[in-house]
C-alpha cells in the first residue's frame, strides 16, 4: 500500500522531469509557462490523497489503541488467572473467584438464538420490500418501520422488554412447566432479535434490489412464477449479501448491552437452559463495573471485555471467509 | 392436437389490441395475423411501442407496475388473456436484447433453465438429449460440448445470445419473441444469429423486433410497420420494401425519419 501510494504523489520535481521528456529540450521554455496550472491541479490531488490515507491510518490506529487498552488493562487479571479464566464456571468477586465461562456462553447463546428468531423476518421483510412489493404506501410504511427500529434506543427496548415481554414469557415459561422467572436469556433474545432485524432486512432489500430486471424476465420469459424467480434467480444472486446482512445483526446481538441487561436476570450461573436467567459478557461488564471495588476484579471486568472483542473479531473474519466462498465459487 | 395444426394457419391473431403504461396509451389498436412457420419482423421508430407489443404477446407487459393492455390477443385462436400467464409463457418464449444467460449457473443448467424454474424432472439421459439438441439448433453445440460445466457467462456475447436462444428452444415452445436480438452483438455473431432464423423457422415461429432494414430485409417473410403505436402498414417484407403503400412507411424505409 505504501508503495503505490509513493508513486501516485507526484512531486514538482517528478514533474518538470515528465515535461521535459514529454516535449523535447527545445519546447522546454514554453512546457514550463504551462506547468503551472496542471501543477496546482496535482498539489490538490496530493492534499486529497494525503487526507484520506491519514483519515485510513487513523481508524487503523484508533482500534488498534483500543485493543491496546483492554489487553495493557487485562494485564493484572491475566498474569492472576490464567488461561482457565476462560473457561472457569464460577464467577464470585467476593472470594476472587473469576471464571469468564457462564457470559461467553450466554452471549453466544442469547445472539445465536436471537439471531435464528430474527432470519424468517429479516429475509421476509427483505424480499418483500426488495421484490416483491417495492413500491406503495404498505411497504412505504414497513420500510420506515423497520428503520425505525434501528433507531430507537435500546434501553426503550429494555424498558419494553420489563414491562411487556417478561409478564408474556414468564406466563408462557408456566405453560410449559419450567420456573417461571420471565427474566432471562429467552427474554433477551427476543428482544434482541426484534432490535438486529433492521441490519439484515435493510441490506437484503439493496440487494434484492440490484439483482438485474434481465436476469428475472429471463426466468419469467421462461414460464417461472414469483415464487420461482425469487428462490431460482434473485436469492442465489443475493446470497452473500443476505450473509453479510445476517452477520452484521449478529455483530450487533453480540454486543449490545443495556436491553440485555435489563431483561437477562443478571446472575452469574451457566444458564441450564434457554429460559434461566444468566449475563452476557456486555452485561456484566455493565452492571458491575461501578462496583468493582478491587484491581484484580476491576481487571478481569475488562478481560472479558478483551474476549467480546476477540469473540466479535473471530466471528466476523469467519464469516467474510463464507462470503468469499459465496462469491467465487 | 398437434394434426390440427395446419401448416401456414394463423398462430398468434390480434384484434383491437391497445396497451398502456399508466395512461401513456402506446399501442394503438394492432390488427395483426402471424402465420405459423414464418419470420415476422416488427420495425418502426424508437418509442413508437415495438417492444411493448412483443411483450405483450407474452404478457411480460403486464410484469411492469401499472402497465395494462386492453384488445383481443389469441394464440392458435385460443385467448392468451384467459390462459395462466405461465402457461402463456411456457408456449411463446422470448430472447432479450442483451444476451442474459444466468450467471450462476453451467451452460448444461442455463439451457434446462426453464425445466428446473418450473420444477420438471427429467431422467439424465432425457436432460442430456435436450442439452445437445438445443445446443445444436442453435449451432452452438461443437463450440462448447466440451465446457458445458463451465459458467454461461465465460462465453462470448454471440454465444451467449445463442446460449438463450437454446434455453428459449428447449422448452419447444411454438413461437419465440426477439426483441432486437442482435443489437448488442457483433457483425460475425449478428449473421450467425440470423442464419439461424432460417433454420429455426422451420419449427417455430419467429416475430423479431428489429431497428436494422437490412437485417428485416434478409430474414422476415412478412414485416409489420409501427408509427406511434400504431401498425402502419403490414405486408410480406418484398411488397414492404419495393411498393409501401403508407407514406409513413415510405419515409421511413427511405430514411426520412428514424
Ligand atoms: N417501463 C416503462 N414505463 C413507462 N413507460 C414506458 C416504459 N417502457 C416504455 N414506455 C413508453 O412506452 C412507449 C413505447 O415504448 P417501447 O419500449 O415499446 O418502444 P420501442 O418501439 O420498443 O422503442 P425502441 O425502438 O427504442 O426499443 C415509449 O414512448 C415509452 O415512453
Ligand atoms: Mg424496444
Amino acid at each position: 500500500m505504501d508503495r503505490s501510494v509513493e508513486n501516485d504523489a507526484i512531486t514538482r520535481s517528478d514533474l518538470s522531469l515528465r515535461v521535459i521528456s514529454s516535449a523535447g529540450a527545445g519546447q522546454l521554455v514554453k512546457a514550463k509557462a504551462k506547468t503551472r496550472r496542471p501543477f496546482r491541479q496535482i498539489r490538490t490531488e496530493n492534499v486529497f490523497k494525503r487526507t484520506l490515507v491519514i483519515m485510513g491510518i487513523l481508524m487503523v490506529i484508533l482500534v488498534l489503541g483500543i485493543l491496546l487498552t483492554l489487553v495493557v488493562q487485562s494485564l493484572p487479571s491475566i498474569k492472576a488467572l490464567g488461561p482457565k479464566y476462560l473457561w472457569g464456571k464460577v464467577w464470585d468477586p467476593v472470594q476472587d473467584i473469576y471464571g469468564a465461562w457462564p457470559f461467553l456462553l450466554g452471549t453466544l447463546i442469547s445472539s445465536f438464538l436471537a439471531l435464528f428468531i430474527s432470519i424468517p423476518f429479516s429475509i421476509a421483510v427483505a424480499i418483500f420490500l426488495g421484490e416483491y412489493y417495492p413500491k406503495g404506501w404498505l411497504p412505504n410504511l414497513l420500510k420506515n418501520t423497520v428503520e425505525l427500529i434501528a433507531a430507537v434506543p435500546s434501553v426503550i427496548y429494555g424498558f419494553w422488554g420489563l414491562a411487556v415481554l417478561v409478564p408474556i414469557v414468564r406466563n408462557f415459561e408456566n405453560k410449559i412447566g419450567v420456573q417461571p422467572v420471565g427474566v432471562g436469556i429467552f427474554s433477551s433474545s427476543l428482544i434482541l432479535a426484534v432490535m438486529i432485524i433492521p441490519y439484515a432486512a435493510s441490506l437484503g432489500r439493496s440487494m434484492i434490489q440490484m439483482v438485474p430486471s434481465t436476469l428475472k424476465e429471463a426466468a419469467y420469459g421462461l414460464g417461472a412464477t414469483r415464487w420461482e424467480v425469487i428462490r431460482s434467480v434473485v436469492l442465489p444472486y443475493t446470497k452473500s449479501g443476505l450473509f453479510a446482512g445476517i452477520l452484521l445483526s449478529l455483530g450487533r446481538a453480540l454486543g449490545e448491552t443495556m436491553a440485555v441487561t435489563m431483561v437477562i436476570g443478571n446472575t452469574s450461573i451457566i444458564p441450564k437452559n434457554i429460559f434461566s436467567p444468566g449475563n452476557t459478557m456486555a452485561s456484566v461488564i455493565a452492571n458491575e463495573f461501578t462496583e468493582a471495588d478491587k484491581a484484580v476484579y476491576l481487571s478481569a471486568l475488562i478481560e472479558l471485555g478483551l474476549v467480546l472483542f476477540l469473540v466479535t473479531v473471530v466471528i466476523n473474519m469467519i464469516g467474510k471467509k463464507i462470503i468469499d466462498r459465496f462469491t467465487t465459487e | 392436437m398437434e394434426s390440427t395444426i395446419v401448416k401456414d394457419s394463423v398462430v398468434i391473431k390480434s384484434r383491437d389490441f391497445n396497451a398502456y403504461f399508466g395512461t401513456n396509451h402506446v399501442v394503438k389498436n394492432v390488427n395483426i395475423d402471424i402465420p405459423r412457420n414464418q419470420v415476422v419482423a416488427v420495425m418502426g421508430p424508437s418509442g413508437c411501442g415495438k417492444t411493448t407489443y412483443l411483450r405483450c404477446i407474452n404478457r411480460m407487459h403486464e410484469l411492469i407496475p401499472g402497465a395494462s393492455s386492453r384488445g383481443e390477443m389469441k394464440i392458435n385462436d385460443e385467448d392468451i388473456y384467459e390462459m395462466h400467464p405461465i402457461f402463456v409463457r411456457l408456449k411463446i418464449g422470448m430472447v432479450f436484447q442483451r444476451p442474459n444467460p444466468f450467471p450462476n449457473l453451467s451452460i448444461y443448467d442455463n439451457v434446462i433453465a426453464g425445466y428446473k424454474l418450473n420444477g420438471i424432472k427429467l431422467a439424465r439421459t432425457e436432460r442430456d438429449r435436450i442439452v445437445e439438441h438445443s445446443l445444436t439448433r442453435v449451432a452452438l453445440w461443437n463450440e462448447v460440448k466440451d465446457s458445458l460445466n463451465k459458467k454461461g457467462s465465460f462465453l462470448s456475447g454471440g454465444q451467449q445470445q445463442r446460449l438463450c436462444i437454446a434455453r428459449a428452444v428447449a422448452m419447444e415452445p411454438e413461437v419465440l419473441l426477439f426483441d432486437e436480438p442482435t443489437s448488442a452483438l457483433d457483425p460475425i455473431s449478428t449473421s450467425t444469429v440470423e442464419e439461424l432464423f432460417h433454420e429455426l423457422k422451420t419449427n417455430y415461429t419467429l416475430i423479431i423486433v428489429t431497428h436494422n432494414m437490412q437485417q428485416a430485409a434478409r430474414v422476415s417473410d412478412r414485416t409489420a410497420f409501427f408509427y406511434l403505436g400504431e401498425l402502419v402498414e403490414y405486408d410480406e417484407t418484398k411488397t414492404m420494401f419495393t411498393n409501401p403503400k403508407d407514406n409513413r412507411t415510405q419515409n421511413y424505409i427511405t430514411g426520412r425519419f428514424s
